[in-house]
């Protein structure tokens, strides 16, 4: 699928730029408003990287879809259901049953077991220095590519609905939210980034369900008429499977890549599992992770309708015709039911949706960053607390001066390629280390860096020789020919290699210590010393 | 570098061992990874059937049930239904089954040396 591709042109015709401008000002400012009286309390690492682990499940829950709702799925999934039918549908289902992973194996056991990163979980049992440093190298990847992938579609959205058209003009926009986006991240803290993402969230999910009610309503609630308005528009062909991925032998396989990686990739993010040390207790955890699959649930049931709505309303002609083709479905379709104001709307809840994304991003880059590799690495974990604190928000900093400088190049790159890149790097890197650490004895610490540097290595090697990069007309680097892997998606490789190596190096070491493993399985099933919300 | 931490625990933590090897324990366990374990491998199963269903068997998945919604959009929608019954299905096991049980045994542990 490449919904992201954008080429840009002048604003979507009718959309009024300095009405979207304003409607997102004033997101901007409330949130602020909001950050500012959340951080009055903020001083501790557990307040700045955990949110005083003082969140509720639903509250948690609703953050975790704000964080998880991004730009790419909101208008990428719509956008593609709207042109391709069926097959952008599938995306979404791939990333809705990913949360059983989460739900099942991993969210409890890790708020049990962790503080702040994913790297606690992972060194729990092994050497602190080599697996801490693995987990954070993994999790500043994994990362990076999604912040890349959000700012990248800042340029997009700019160009698409303020109609600044200049790579100069866009340059700044994502300048000024990325700017923004470091102010939420250094004043608020975990606890100013969580109601950021629960503001958005509220707004997405319920400017998504008017979108959705209004659509059924003209075809008087009837799915079937709907769809015959999309076949209508689109043609037969968007009702079934394959029109995307159907055309030949490997475009098949390259999709069983990339389902595998979806569904295995969410529970591996390391901005999501972060979100779990925000609740009280494992309970919470489990909470938030029920109404995080409501809501996504849900929200994509509405993206089925915004797609096929857009796709018989607006017309793939239209939508092809507009800059940002297909990111520009469900935009044109608020302008097509709701003129200007709606459209201000969808366009003001879509920056809203990078801003609070990024800012999740950044913060669990510099936690990573200043709790693994600062503090246990560098000070073999004698770091003062505070210390470790400004040593994370020097860190946000900087991340957010490389998210701006690679929004910037990235700018017209392929934002769901980004995406899925950093779901397969995920899934390779992250989730077998995760599983193994939480369900097998024997685990230990060769183990878990053969998987962790192993699946990253194989994962990236796959993807630079992949056809994404090179040796065709829509890749990165269109002119070059270096496209020995046939598939653009590594995962069907990697994630059972990274499996593999997290085993044989498991089995090559004679390391073992069951008691600490013990310790581990103990905590993490009963939750018997599991960190404590902090007490203001 | 030898391959163990240094044992930092203080000298009145918990004997994890024997709490790991308690029948209490053993049963807890028993019962979370009866109930994770079967229903992952069944529901990873009936998303590959369906994302392999979607992929090679366009003829099938193209046959029109009612109106112009077809078995692909109604195999898709059933992904949704039984994504939302496990998670409530799991909710109701882990309140019954596993919650007073880990709170029975984190009591004990936590009593003894707090």
């Amino acid at each position: 699928m490449r919904p992201a591709q954008m080429d840009l042109a002048q604003s979507v015709s009718g959309s009024n730029p300095a009405l979207n401008i304003s409607i997102f000002a004033a997101f901007v400012v409330v949130t602020l408003v909001v950050v500012f009286r959340a951080s009055k309390n903020s001083r501790t690492a557990a307040d700045y990287y955990a949110a005083g682990r003082a969140f509720t499940g639903p509250q948690n829950g609703i953050a975790i879809s704000g964080d998880y709702l991004s730009a790419a799925s909101f208008l990428g999934i719509a956008g593609a259901i709207a042109l391709n039918g069926y097959d952008g549908f599938l995306y979404s289902i791939g990333f809705l049953v990913a949360w059983l992973v989460a739900l099942l194996l991993v969210a409890e056991l890790l708020r049990n077991t962790g503080k702040y990163t994913m790297g606690d979980v992972l060194a729990f049992r092994m050497r602190q220095r080599p697996v801490r440093a693995a987990a954070a190298t993994s999790t500043l990847a994994v990362s990076f590519f999604y912040l890349l992938a959000q700012m990248a579609g800042a340029g997009g959205l700019v160009a698409l609905l303020l109609g600044i058209t200049s790579k100069t003009g866009q340059a700044v926009v994502i300048a000024v939210v990325g700017v923004i986006m470091i102010v939420y991240v250094l004043i608020g803290g975990m606890k100013g980034t969580t109601w950021v993402q629960i503001i958005k969230a509220a707004l997405l999910i319920t400017g998504a369900a008017a979108i959705t009610l209004w659509v059924l309503g003209r075809y008087g609630f009837n799915l079937s008429s709907l769809l015959q308005g999309a076949v209508d528009k689109a043609g037969a062909a968007v009702l079934d499977p394959g029109k995307q991925y159907g055309k030949t032998g490997l475009t098949q396989l390259d999709f069983v890549s990339l389902a595998l990686a979806l569904v295995l990739g969410t529970a591996g993010l390391p901005h999501i599992l972060m979100r779990f040390y925000t609740v009280p207790t494992a309970k919470e955890a489990r909470r938030s992770v029920v109404w995080a699959i409501w809501l996504i649930g849900i929200f994509y049931l509405f993206t089925l309708v915004l797609g096929y709505g857009a796709g018989a309303i607006v017309g793939p002609e239209a939508i092809n015709a507009a800059p940002g083709k297909a990111n520009s479905a469900a935009p044109l379709l608020a302008q097509a039911l709701g003129g200007p104001v709606l459209l201000g709307f969808i366009a003001a809840v879509a920056f809203a949706t990078i801003l609070a994304v990024v800012a999740g991003l950044t913060i669990t880059a510099s936690a990573s960053f200043a709790h693994d590799v600062y503090a246990n690495v560098i000070k073999k974990g004698e770091a003062d607390p505070a210390k470790e604190v400004k040593v994370a928000r020097i860190t946000a900093l900087v991340i957010g001066a490389v998210a701006i400088v690679g929004g910037i190049f990235a700018n017209g790159q392929n934002i769901a390629f980004l995406v899925a890149l950093a779901f397969a790097v995920a899934a390779s890197a992250n989730l077998p280390t995760i599983l193994y650490s939480l369900f097998w004895k024997r685990f230990n610490t060769s183990g878990a860096l053969w998987s962790i540097y192993g699946g990253l290595a194989v994962c990236l090697v796959l993807i630079v020789f992949s056809p994404a990069v090179s040796g065709n007309a829509t890749a990165m680097f269109p002119t070059a020919d270096f496209d020995l892997f046939p598939l653009a998606n590594p995962g069907i490789v990697s994630i059972p290699v990274s499996f593999i190596l997290g085993w044989l190096g498991t089995v090559l070491s004679k390391e073992r210590d069951d008691d600490k493993y013990a310790e581990m399985e103990v905590r993490a099933l009963t939750g018997a010393g599991a960190e404590k919300a902090v007490a203001h | 570098m030898s391959t163990t931490e240094p044992d930092t625990r203080p000298p009145d933590a918990p004997d994890w061992a024997e709490v790991q090897a308690s029948p209490d324990f053993v049963e807890l366990r028993r019962r979370l990874r009866r109930f994770v374990f079967p229903m992952t491998g069944l529901f990873l199963v009936w998303y590959l059937v369906y994302v392999l269903l979607a992929d090679y068997a366009h003829g099938f998945m193209s046959t029109k049930v009612f109106g112009n919604v077809n078995v692909a959009l109604i195999l898709g929608l059933l992904q949704f239904v039984s994504t939302f019954a496990i998670t409530m299905l799991y909710v109701r096991y882990a309140n019954k089954k596993l919650d007073p049980e880990a709170e029975k045994i984190r009591e004990r542990i936590e009593g003894g040396d707090e």
